[in-house]
């Protein structure tokens, strides 16, 4: 990978209170647009980890470069301004309606307002939230997931190349939830934003992440794409995390059908569409009982075929 | 399933509780106590007028009438609309028939003559200004709706003394032969109260910020600040007049800014002195209560410390804050009355005085400006801290 390549390099990075080593000699790098999930039991130094990418927490040791500069060359607040963050909670100011929280970082940047309306709207018509309707409202009038979204585009207000995310979807409920990270993926691949979230839940980090660093007690035990990590975990402790049971369904949840099909075949009687994961189309394909299927595009026409004996070859240990 | 409904709480029910115990106290008061004591000189002891010998009297037969009416109103009426309205029409005929009886019960071509309100006067005054204002409070006007009440009723008052209805009352007659030293302490008062609250503030921000981020200065500051605040008035303002009088004698400058051991200069300090405590507190109260996740977020976007100290920290604290300085202000509108001992200006000198002369009509002349004003103060400190509120809960 060359160096244009990478948006964050983390190298060496240690910090310490007093004697005891919150974050330890840790090393990765993150490649442009991808989206690196940090995840960890709470206290294993996760969010420190990435509080010091923003300098909200002074390193003790090490080097960290975003986007090819080094965080130190430049003002603390300068370098927080040109990233995104956004926390557990939201962090809404509730005095501020939601078109002024959207134009926090625009505002420091001394934005001209025309500029900065024209943006707020765009964002919130971007997260499915009608402009005229949620510009003048408080937080406290939003529901968990409008405040989780205003979050989120608050963070992406000055079109920051970095977005970091602490817990970001920690407060939501399982259904919201899962629509909050789907939004993340379909915004992050418009923008082309280089992500770090940090997470507990292991399903958040398989689904979301590209990479996936596995932090525990300060270490960085394995950093590597979520299906090396499911198949070659590099640390007892990582295989506990990712949980053995339903480890085979987990991998296949990370490819999606069209990665896995055979050729076309005809007379198949029932298809699927060719995004759904390989997971998905095996429960699909168990409930109905059929041994065969279709695997279609968008406009429905037949692009492959997906047998049951080709799935659980899929899901086999790679 | 509903509980059986008995005959006794049906009858609770149908009977307003405040209204019971309101009546009962001024029925207590009209038979008990005189409306009007008439004096044959300002400090002579004098002759006591119920409500009831005065019937004869076409106001006080009305009076009579609309409290009997107002009675039946707190008892029975469930309108918070009508209540208001009967007793806002007894209150002023109150004070009109207060008015017209002591015109009509002066000795006429007496000019020693002093004719004083009694205890069914102020009871009763008590009673239909605590209906009134029950009535307000029920009726949940918005704070601007309240600060007009407090206007509307302000400017029914200021008819009453206006117009001259009230000028054969004792208080007025004492107002009458000091009306230009009236004004003067008038001014006096509000400049020493709200003059140390603003210098207190202008002090205490700052020292209350600073004891929020320095947690080790905290427990010392507001220790020491609780500390002046146990010291009674009188000592403190005692105890400040050794060295300012020392500070007179020696530095010709403090000399030429009017700084002596007496006056207004201790008096200001110490207002400013008790001031302290309540700002410094709440300021760290409220700034505590600020969720430190909007700090972390507002530092994290790149706003500086001072960004997030006046457009996170202070906007969201300041209704904490504003109670601290309403706290304040009250006190201090109440402490300018003492500060007269020690030759400072207000509406004390008249409570003074009056104590000294025996003559309570004197001392009413300086209590109740004072007491209205820290009422209108604080009505109006509400209403803004409530309007905040109301805005970003």
């Amino acid at each position: 990978m060359s160096a244009s390549d990478t948006m964050i390099e983390i190298a060496g990075v240690t910090k310490r209170y007093g004697e005891t080593a919150v974050v330890d000699d840790v090393s990765l790098s993150v490649p442009r647009g991808a989206i690196a999930v940090i995840v960890g039991t709470s206290g294993s130094g996760k969010s420190t980890l990435v509080r010091m990418i923003n300098r909200l927490v002074p390193m003790t040791g090490g080097k960290i470069s975003v986007g090819g500069r080094d965080i130190m060359s430049l003002p603390a607040t300068e370098l927080r301004r040109g990233i995104g963050y956004a926390i557990q909670g939201h962090g809404l100011f509730p005095h501020r309606t939601v078109a002024a929280n959207i134009a926090t970082v625009p505002q420091l940047l001394g934005w001209d307002r025309t500029r900065i309306e024209r943006r707020v709207d765009e964002l919130l018509a971007l997260f499915n939230l009608d402009p005229a309707a949620f510009r003048g409202k408080y937080p406290h009038e939003l529901s968990g997931g409008q405040q989780q979204r205003v979050g989120v585009a608050r963070a992406l207000a000055a079109g920051p190349e970095v977005l970091l995310m602490d817990e970001p979807f920690g407060a939501l409920d399982p259904v919201i939830r899962g629509k909050a990270q789907d939004d993340l993926i379909a915004i992050q691949k418009q923008f082309g934003t280089t992500v770090i979230l940090v997470t507990h839940d292991m399903d958040e980090a398989f689904h979301l992440g590209d990479r996936i660093a596995v932090m525990s007690e300060g270490r960085l035990l394995q950093y590597a794409t979520p299906e090396k990590i499911l198949a070659e975990p590099a640390d007892p402790f990582v295989q506990q995390l990712t949980g053995t049971a339903g480890r085979a369904l987990k991998l296949m949840s990370l490819s999606p059908l069209k990665e896995g099909m055979e050729p076309p075949r005809p007379d198949l009687a029932y298809g699927l569409a060719q995004n759904v994961s390989l997971r998905d189309a095996l429960s699909e394909m168990i409930w109905r009982g059929i041994e065969e299927a279709a695997v279609e595009d968008g406009d429905k026409a037949q692009i492959g075929s997906i047998s049951m004996r080709r799935l659980l070859q899929l899901g086999r240990r790679p | 399933m509903e509980p059986p409904v008995t005959q006794d709480e049906r009858a609770t029910r149908a009977v307003d509780r405040l209204g019971i115990v309101l009546c009962a106290a001024g029925a207590a008061a009209v038979a008990l106590t005189p409306f009007v004591i008439v004096k044959a000189n300002r400090i002579a002891a004098g002759k006591p007028m119920p409500l009831a010998a005065l019937a004869g009297q076409p106001a006080a037969l009305a009076l009579i009438v609309m409290l009997v009416v107002t009675g039946l109103a707190a008892l029975f009426s469930r309108s918070a609309r009508a209540r208001l309205v009967v007793a806002t029409l007894t209150l002023g005929l109150l004070i009109l028939a207060i008015g017209l009886v002591s015109a009509a019960v002066t000795p006429p071509g007496s000019t020693a003559a002093r004719v004083t309100p009694g205890g069914a006067f102020w009871v009763l005054l008590a009673v239909l200004g605590l209906l009134a204002s029950d009535a307000l409070v029920k009726l949940r006007l918005t704070p601007w709706m309240r600060v007009a009440a407090l206007a509307f009723y302000g400017a029914l008052l200021a008819v009453f003394l206006l117009s001259g209805t009230l000028d054969s009352l004792s208080i007025m007659k004492e107002f009458a032969t000091r009306a230009d030293q009236f004004r003067n302490e008038a001014v006096g008062h509000l400049l020493l109260a709200f003059g140390s609250v603003a210098i207190a503030i202008l002090l205490a921000l700052p020292l209350g910020i600073l004891c929020f981020w320095v947690p080790k200065l905290r427990a010392a500051v507001l220790q020491t600040l609780s500390l002046i605040q146990t010291i009674p008035s009188l000592a403190l303002f005692g105890l400040l007049m050794l060295p300012l009088s020392y500070l007179a004698a020696h530095v010709p400058l403090a000399a030429s800014l009017g700084i002596r051991g007496i006056g207004t200069a201790p008096a200001l300090i110490a207002l400013v002195l008790y001031s302290l405590l309540p700002i410094v507190a709440n300021t760290v109260v409220g700034l505590q209560g600020v969720d430190p996740t909007l700090r972390d977020a507002a530092t994290g976007m790149g706003l500086t410390r001072r960004q997030v100290l006046t457009r996170i920290d202070l906007p969201l604290a300041f209704p904490v804050i504003l109670t601290g300085i309403r706290v304040v202000l009250v006190q201090a509108i109440g402490l300018v009355t003492v500060a007269a001992l020690i030759g400072g200006s207000g509406f004390g000198i008249f409570i003074f005085q009056g104590l000294g002369q025996t003559a309570m009509d004197l001392v009413l002349l300086g209590a109740v400006p004072t007491v209205l004003l820290a009422f209108s103060s604080a009505v109006v400190l509400d209403a803004v801290i409530d309007s905040i509120r109301g805005s970003s809960p």
